[in-house]
């Protein structure tokens, strides 16, 4: 599967803060999990989605 | 009546000279080429600059004594050979020390090595640290023997007033005020440049929130000189700690302060030992004795101004542009800007080239300080998030990176380098740089080449253009080494040096293959131009673009 590069990280990192400053106040948990959904569907690999979510889970 | 304090200033490992205030120059009014304000690091560099060019100049410092605290620390490899240039790289490799590994913590756990390539083929390491003070120290040093310079003690300027054909300074000093005339006005006064504010111009760009508390402190620590950032550390949640080793037993300590604190609540003696004695007890030194040298508290901005070149005043270093300290991008920047000036100058003075030299030192340096603004930004919203959507961004990167890979890179703030000024007019319209699959870029700094055991190719002191033929003398051709004579007729230093096809290092590191083929470089030692065959018609066209000549 392709990976992003360093600059398409830090583009990421860009986009994803900003558009969590511009979801309306106390909607950005939302936004994040519209957005998880979205992805998700793009990955299209059910197993996949869960693992990563164990991920996520770690060290919060 | 200005009054420079005459108090030297402390320090724990210093010993702060104070000069005695210059006298008034007679008759109340003087005149000279060039006049410098600020004898900071870049004001002193590019007074040492212009006059090893052959340029007279004053340097005017409202201080009587070098500035306080260790402030710019780090120097990165191309500040050092812009050093050298001026011959004070050798104050700084004996006093300083080099480093090339940066480590970033999250809570405890390190989770990125930082390790700043070098090459064997390079003189000096990636960086080195040394205090401000101490480097402004040699520098005076060189400076006093330097009769170009009549560096002005005590010297401060209340007003400037554009003449048309020069610049006219009102000076205050504490024996009296006088007028000084100049053809042109370098403002190297630093961040809060009087110069800039006497000609009401503005910065563009943008302030950070974020507050930090630099402390430096004498402390015995038995750790290597690598840069150590500490993210969301449990004594100071949420926030950033960096230290740096300095000489003479010092450390530097930043930490980032939680919003709403003021400066001064930071910086009382008891809010200053709680916590520095938190983040030693966090690397390991719980209890270790130390005493504060000198501390400070700094938010990062990053701003320029759009020109710097107004009218008759040139704007040089802090008085130009703001830049985030992560990253190490102040003086470093600052000395980039003073190399890059010296030689337009020098030759604007001496009737070789005209203003329009001197606005590609303005192009081409707002070029790089916007180019840095955008890089430092990342990197400040990285350590000091300025909304919700950023703080959460750099939680996410933080937690993650205990157990990702790919997120680590993130930490590591891209470190000052020099800009290439691959858009440059001073370029030649037509050269082979296309051509070429290795070597440095036209527009971009020459690279070293270690020759022997202590001999590089940077050494050479660069009087004026180079024009690195590669080739053995003999099979140079007569009608380029013509047409380098003709160019010092006209009073343009023009050097010519052969490398030998026995330089197989030289060869291979400016990705030359055959004879005959030349790299042009300006006395800034910048590529601008570099063929596979040069020829004096190719050399005259680089020449006539090299010095913004119609």
């Amino acid at each position: 599967m392709a990976t992003l590069t360093l600059s398409g990280l830090e583009e990421v990192y860009d986009v994803l803060a900003q558009a969590i400053d511009r979801a309306p106040d106390g909607r950005s948990e939302v936004f994040l999990a519209k957005l998880a959904l979205l992805l998700s569907q793009e990955v299209g690999d059910a197993a996949r989605v869960a693992a990563l979510v164990e991920v996520a889970l770690q060290d919060l | 009546m200005h009054q420079p304090s005459t108090e030297p200033r402390r320090s724990i490992y210093h010993t702060y000279r104070v000069h005695p205030a210059a006298p008034v120059p007679a008759g109340g009014t003087d005149d000279a080429p060039v006049v410098i304000v600020g004898a900071g690091p870049i004001g002193l560099v590019t007074a040492l600059d212009l006059a090893q060019r052959g340029v007279r100049c004053v340097l005017l410092e409202s201080e009587l004594q070098v500035s306080e605290g260790s402030r710019a620390i780090v120097f990165t490899r191309r500040s050092m050979e812009i050093l050298q240039q001026v011959g004070a790289d050798a104050a700084v490799t004996r006093q300083g020390l080099p480093w090339r590994f940066g480590n970033s913590f999250y809570g405890t756990r390190r989770v990125y090595r930082m390790e700043a390539p070098y090459d064997a083929h390079d003189r000096f390491l990636p960086m080195i640290n040394l205090q401000q003070q101490v480097l402004e120290e040699a520098l005076v040093e060189l400076i006093g023997a330097q009769p170009r310079v009549a560096l002005r003690w005590g010297h401060r300027v209340v007003g400037v007033r554009d003449t048309g054909d020069g610049v006219a300074l009102e000076v205050d000093t504490p024996a009296g005020a006088y007028t000084q005339r100049c053809g042109w006005l370098i403002a190297c006064d630093g961040a809060r440049s009087a110069v800039r504010q006497l000609q009401g111009l503005k910065m563009e760009g943008d302030a950070y929130e974020g507050r930090f508390v630099i402390a430096d402190i004498r402390v015995d620590l038995p750790l290597p000189t690598e840069r150590l950032a500490y993210f969301d550390p449990p004594w100071n949640r949420g926030n950033t700690v960096l230290m740096h080793r300095e000489p003479h037993g010092i450390w530097r300590v930043d930490y980032q302060l939680p919003p709403g604190e003021t400066p001064e609540q930071a910086l009382a003696p008891e809010s200053l030992k709680a916590r520095i004695d938190a983040q030693l007890a966090l690397i390991g030194a719980a209890g270790a004795p130390w005493t504060l040298d000198w501390s400070s508290v700094y938010s990062a901005r990053a701003m320029t101004l759009p020109a710097y070149l107004n009218g008759r005043v040139l704007y040089c270093g802090d008085a130009a542009h703001l830049l985030p300290i992560f990253g190490v991008r102040g003086a470093n920047t600052g000395f980039q800007d003073s190399q890059n000036l010296g030689w337009k100058l020098a030759l604007v003075v001496q009737g070789v080239a005209g203003r329009a030299l001197l606005d590609t030192y303005s192009t081409e340096r707002v070029a790089a300080a916007r180019e840095i603004v955008g890089e430092a930004g990342r990197s400040t919203r990285f350590m000091t998030p300025p909304t919700r959507g950023f703080r959460l961004l750099r939680d996410a990167t933080l937690s993650l990176s205990l157990t990702q890979e790919f997120v680590r890179p993130l930490f590591h703030w891209r470190t000052s380098r020099p800009h290439e000024y691959l858009a440059s007019p001073l370029n030649s319209p037509e050269d082979d740089d296309r051509l070429f699959d290795a070597g440095p870029r036209t527009g971009a700094p020459m690279v070293n080449v270690r020759l022997d055991a202590d001999r590089y190719l940077m050494d050479a002191r660069a009087a004026g253009f180079t024009l690195l033929w590669f080739g053995t003398a003999e099979a140079l051709p007569a009608d380029v080494a013509d047409a380098a004579r003709a160019w010092r007729a006209r009073g343009v230093a023009l050097a010519l040096t052969c490398i030998d096809p026995g330089q197989a290092d030289v060869w291979q590191r400016y990705g030359v293959r055959s004879g005959g083929a030349a790299y042009l470089l300006r006395p800034d030692q910048h590529v601008c131009a570099r063929w596979f065959a040069v020829t004096p018609h190719r050399l005259d066209r680089a020449m006539r673009a090299a010095l913004a000549l119609a």
